[in-house]
């Protein structure tokens, strides 16, 4: 076989995301009443960027082969925290910025420390943190309210050239910055190591457990970027339970549907990032054609329910039974 | 060992887990530019000695001595650094990631804190080759290559960490004999390059054609040391285990003539793993399935166990076709059948669960009455078995994990002898077992063969397949390319058909039906 | 190690041991030690009254923790509980609406549209081989867009049938609420699956090692179905006791259950990697959790606090004792 067949195979899932991504959105600029226009780019790479940060933390963690249901309080949490801190003058607000995004650090972190030092099974681990971020949200912005520098979320939520959605170009900055180097670190690497078999990582040499907290931890700073944006688009801080909630449950929906495997292991954050993409795009699809907003839950939830269904059809290509057990 | 300053001395080391003993002050001195085999029944310790040289698990006592100076290693890594690199039994290799990943996965080449991937592939490229096994593709993923590739990925990643000991555990069990051939070469190549190898085998055959010197353990200690050749087979084999080794395998009764064949293939064939087999096992009978490793074997009797889909041809039970589309439906009603799985750790036993439970779990549906378990019933037919087998367990509730690798297997196999089966299907059971379970495995097989069960026994031991099978078929690519009867069975023989030679005139006899 | 060969009584004494799991043991010293600081700050912790009514307030989380525990012990998990329970109780008080008819069959409509929620997480769990934490979660979001869709988005007016408060708030034994009843049924009846069937042998099997008890001959795939239905069903069951207590179902009364219904079977010792705990065990994380919320509430915590302090202490336990054992 050729290299790049090799890498093909390696990008699969990757680029089947990136596929289904054009696909929705031709259909979605397609009968949108106002067409492909910088406009209707800019509001759907608005609302994408945001699950696509989160997302993006769902993967680092996947890929180790855990999963942080907590990523969704994070945002939220950064969010009402943003919504105090990120105001007033240049250095204030950058002060802010760095305060907001040191709290997602320090989130990841502590779900990584419970999580590999202390032991945890990462599913109730950060359910567990989640209620604690939530509550801690909850605290801070007791009912919706606060400001942000509105300069720099117009700035960051705009267009650059009147063209390029600049929250698009924040995105690409962030995975140059944030994913590219974890990707192709040792630790990195590490990480992927434990997700696929952690035994072999160990009896490798791998450095296991700081490639996992490493993972954990950025995964906190991008949710907390997920929830600067936020602040960034609304203008204010919420600590809503519900949409806190829904973003965990979009983030695996994204990941899945990016070719990130739950196993752990596999995968990539540029997959997620068009997985969140594809499935925002797909959620706006009930508003091009009209529907009632009653049903998007429901059309959501099926759209999911098919999304996860699809990654079973492989399995009838099985013909050994006992690959059904991993 | 002569004159030269020991590379390597372990003395006085010993270890336990929880209230077992595994090493008891044992002693081992290794010496550059030698292959130094270790010996030993499962269970002697020879896991443990390696498993603490290597960093794995810490010593309880003793001290360890590399060119003189006292070291201790606190992970693998910390032994890696140290020179001493070992190839596990189980495979080190992590399944998602690419073959080059893999063999430079300790310690990436690095440009800028960044993983340098085209260092990285130089030094896979180079490693491949050193193993002999520059067919393997550095871009491949683990997890899509066959065992025995992995194996020979395995080595070359030990290659590549430019180690001065080298420890082989059980290295070339999954490997075909040309690459088999191949690694002795490496290795012999190694020991004159001046590093020192010490080799963990259960094949005679092979520690006869490479090592220098042995050491042989035995409940925790080392028990003898000497030079390569100067003792014969059985003098090592007793020392190993401690006792007289002599008839092995119980007597055969001869041919049957009149017992009814039980199962029977025709023209099976599975993806392009089985190709039209056909073959019969009558009521009485051993059936040995022989050949290189891979060639079809396991996907064979997984086939009949109702595994695997997507299969044509027949399967015949008793004369009539049927069709078995699951364990449930292989070992449930009249066809009942029974598959001792490859891997009892994974296939064949739940180790957390106690003995009992393990035991009674595939006749479930057989001790309960309306999805009740009858408990008297169950302590009735364990006791049977725990009897027959001669199961060593310190109590039923124990996890069956506590159990030796021996006794797991009793358990197993005594776990689908409450169903009675007809049909006994064993994928290669005595693998990894000791010495002297292997023998009372052969005796049970006799007697249920004698009670009128039919089996059919894949084994990778050709003194196995030659000391038990009344007949042997020699699978090759998925087909049957000999049937092997009685005194034919022969390890010339049955090596030649493996190889798919056609020896002395003796033309394959195809389609070997009943 | 003494190994023996077993003649047939020497097996009986670890059983006794193996009852006393240490996280049992530690689960019920918490619930002593909660029950010791409540009643620091009030005298009326240790009144018959209050643990009564504790109990009764736990039944409805023990009535789903018995669902979400078959589930866990299978490796799996089920986060399709809060749209189940919601399920469970809107459809119930739906059919109460239907004349005497509706009424008489409300209970058993709410339970089977939760058993039918189970039924599509267990064909997607065992027949697609899709992850359990992913399939329950779509079927989670499917359920709750078809009762936004049902409701409008706002909480339904049907009220609960007179049954359905009977089983929640009656009493047909002085002095035990009728709900502590029905656990303790419910809780007697899964004891006696998990221990003494063929079909708990089996999930214990396929929670330690799904290949293995394939192998044996175990039709794993529809074991794991039923599990999952029974999760469902026993999940809108408790939504239906959830509404006959207040009389009414709403919109996110499940949402209020995900968390302590797993944090109650792991607290209890199970482990959520399948295959290790006991029934027992997950009767005290029930007991405990619900004492922890009461405390919380009594004292008068604003919301935020009872989250932080909730997640905390629930980490906390697990800290102490659902730890993985150390890899080296």
């Amino acid at each position: 076989m050729k290299d790049w067949r090799y890498w093909l195979a390696e990008q699969r899932g990757t680029l089947l995301a990136f596929g289904i991504f054009i696909v929705m959105f031709a259909i979605y600029s397609a009968n949108h009443p106002a067409g492909f226009t910088a406009n209707v780019v800019q509001t759907a790479a608005n609302k994408g960027v945001l699950l696509a940060f989160v997302a993006m933390a769902q993967t680092l963690v996947v890929i180790t082969a855990g999963i942080d249901l907590s990523v969704g309080m994070i945002f939220t949490l950064t969010n009402c925290m943003a919504s105090w801190l990120v105001i007033g003058t240049g250095l204030e607000t950058a002060f802010g910025v760095l305060a907001v995004l040191g709290t997602g650090l320090l989130c990841g972190a502590v779900n990584g420390a419970i999580v590999i030092y202390g032991r945890l099974q990462p599913i109730v681990a950060t359910i567990a943190t989640g209620a604690v971020f939530f509550g801690l949200a909850l605290l801070l912005r007791p009912v919706p309210g606060g400001s942000v520098n509105e300069d720099l979320a117009d700035f960051l939520t705009g267009r650059f050239f009147g063209v390029v959605p600049a929250s698009l170009v924040a995105l690409l900055v962030i995975v140059l910055v944030v994913w590219v180097p974890f990707s192709r670190s040792e630790l990195g690497r590490a990480a992927y190591a434990a997700g696929s078999s952690e035994t072999a990582a160990y009896m490798s040499g791998v450095p296991i457990r700081r490639g996992k907290f490493l993972a954990y931890t950025l995964a906190g700073l991008l949710a907390a970027i997920g929830g600067l944006f936020l602040t960034f688009f609304t203008y204010t801080g919420e600590a809503a339970y519900a949409s806190g909630n829904a973003y965990t449950l979009f983030s695996i929906a994204a990941v899945v549907l990016g070719g990130v495997s739950l196993f752990g292991g596999k995968g990539s954050a540029i997959g997620a990032i068009f997985g969140a993409l594809a499935f925002r795009t797909i959620g706006d699809l009930l508003f091009v054609f009209d529907f009632d907003p009653l049903w998007q839950p429901l059309f959501q939830g099926v759209i999911l329910l098919i999304a996860v269904s699809l990654g079973a059809f492989a399995l009838f290509r099985v013909r050994n039974r006992l690959e059904w057990f991993l | 060992m002569d004159g030269a300053a020991p590379l390597f001395r372990m003395e006085g080391i010993s270890k336990r887990y929880g209230g077992v003993r595994a090493l008891e002050k044992a002693d081992l001195t290794v010496a550059a530019g030698g292959i130094h085999a270790i010996l030993g029944e499962n269970g002697a310790g020879k896991s443990t000695l390696i498993k603490i040289m290597a960093g794995v698990v810490a010593p309880d006592e003793g001290t360890m001595t590399l060119d003189g100076r006292e070291v201790s290693f606190a992970s693998p890594a910390a032994a890696n650094q140290s020179g001493i690199v070992c190839i596990f039994q189980e495979l080190s290799l992590i399944p998602e990631l690419s073959v080059a990943d893999n063999i430079v996965i300790s310690d990436p080449p690095k440009r800028f804190g960044m993983i340098d991937r085209k260092a990285q592939r130089r030094i896979a490229e180079e490693a491949l080759a050193r193993a002999g096994a520059s067919d393997i593709h550095p871009c491949a993923l683990v997890k899509d290559l066959p065992l025995s590739r992995r194996q020979m990925v395995e080595i070359a990643k030990a290659l590549a960490r430019k180690p001065r000991i080298l420890i082989l555990d059980e290295a070339t069990s999954a490997l075909t004999a040309a690459d088999v051939a191949k690694v002795f070469e490496v290795l012999k190549r190694l020991r004159s390059e001046g590093l020192a190898l010490l080799y963990i085998s259960h094949r005679m055959n092979e520690i006869a054609e490479l090592a220098d010197h042995c050491t042989v353990f035995r409940n925790g200690r080392n028990v003898a040391s000497y030079p390569a050749g100067s003792k014969s087979d059985n003098e090592v084999v007793e020392l190993m285990i401690g006792r007289e080794y002599s008839h092995i395998f119980p007597p055969k009764p001869g041919p049957t003539a009149a017992a009814t064949t039980v199962l029977e293939a025709r023209n099976l064939s599975w993806a392009d793993r089985l190709d039209n087999i056909s073959l019969s096992v009558r009521a009485g009978e051993v059936v040995g399935l022989g050949g290189l490793d891979g060639q079809g074997q396991r996907e064979l009797l997984l086939a009949f166990f109702g595994v695997l889909r997507g299969l044509s041809g027949e399967i015949l039970i008793d004369g009539k076709p049927v069709s078995i589309a699951s364990p449930t439906a292989a070992s449930h009603g009249r066809i009942g059948m029974a598959l001792i799985p490859e891997d009892r750790k994974t296939e064949g036993l739940m180790l957390p669960m106690t003995v009992r439970e393990n035991l009674s779990f595939a006749a479930l549906d057989r001790l309960s009455k309306g999805g009740i378990i009858d408990r008297a019933a169950e302590q009735r037919l364990i006791d049977d078995m725990v009897g027959l087998l001669a199961i060593k367990t310190a109590g039923l509730d124990i996890p069956v994990g506590a159990l030796s690798g021996g006794n797991q297997q009793k358990v197993v196999i005594a776990k689908w002898l409450m169903r009675q089966p007809r049909i006994i299907l064993l994928n290669d059971p005595t693998r990894g077992i000791d010495v002297g379970t292997k023998q009372e495995l052969y005796q049970l097989m006799r007697k249920l063969a004698d009670a009128g069960a039919a089996i059919l026994f894949y084994s990778t031991d050709y003194d196995e397949l030659i000391g038990c099978c009344d007949r042997v078929l020699v699978l090759y690519d998925g087909a049957v390319k000999r049937e092997l009867v009685g005194a034919e069975i022969t390890e010339h023989a049955l090596i030649a058909s493996a190889l798919n030679i056609h020896g002395e005139g003796a033309g394959p006899r195809q389609g070997a039906g009943a | 190690m003494s190994e023996t060969t077993l003649g047939g009584i020497a097996g009986r004494m670890p059983k006794f041991l193996r009852r006393a799991d240490p996280a049992v043991v530690t689960a019920f010293a918490c619930i002593v030690v909660l029950l010791l600081l409540g009643s620091l700050y009030s005298r009326s912790f240790l009144s018959p009254e209050y643990l009564l009514q504790q109990l009764k307030v736990a039944s409805f989380l023990g009535v789903i923790a018995t669902g979400m525990m078959l589930v866990i012990l299978l490796g799996q998990i089920d986060l399709s509980v809060p749209w189940s329970v919601a399920t469970g109780a809107m459809m119930a008080c739906a059919a109460a609406a239907y004349g005497s008819v509706g009424v008489a069959l409300a209970i058993p409509f709410g339970v089977l549209c939760g058993v039918a929620i189970g039924l599509v997480n267990g064909i997607g769990v065992a027949y697609l081989r899709i992850p359990s934490m992913i399939i329950t979660l779509a079927t989670n979001a499917v359920a709750q867009g078809l009762m936004v869709v049902y409701t409008g988005g706002f909480s339904p007016q049907d009220s609960a049938t007179a049954a359905m408060r009977y089983l929640a708030t009656g009493f047909t034994i002085p002095g035990v609420p009728n709900a502590v009843i029905i656990w303790a049924l419910i809780g007697a009846a899964m004891v006696f699956v998990l221990t003494r069937t063929s079909f708990g042998r089996a999930v214990y099997g396929i929670g330690n090692r799904e290949r293995a008890a394939y192998l044996s001959g175990i039709d794993t795939r529809r074991i794991v179905l039923i599990a999952f239905a029974v999760s469902g069903g026993l999940s809108a069951f408790g939504g239906v006791l959830l509404a006959g207590y207040a009389s009414k179902a709403a919109q996110s009364m499940g949402d209020a259950y995900l968390l302590p219904s797993i944090a109650a079977v792991v607290l209890g010792g199970t482990s959520i990697l399948g295959g290790r705990g006991s029934y027992l065990g997950t009767v005290a994380g029930v007991i405990l959790i619900t004492l922890l919320q009461s405390i919380l509430s009594v004292m008068q915590m604003p919301e935020a606090g009872r989250q932080i302090i909730y997640g905390a202490v629930i980490v906390s336990m697990l800290l102490l004792y659902g730890r993985a054992p150390a890899s080296r």
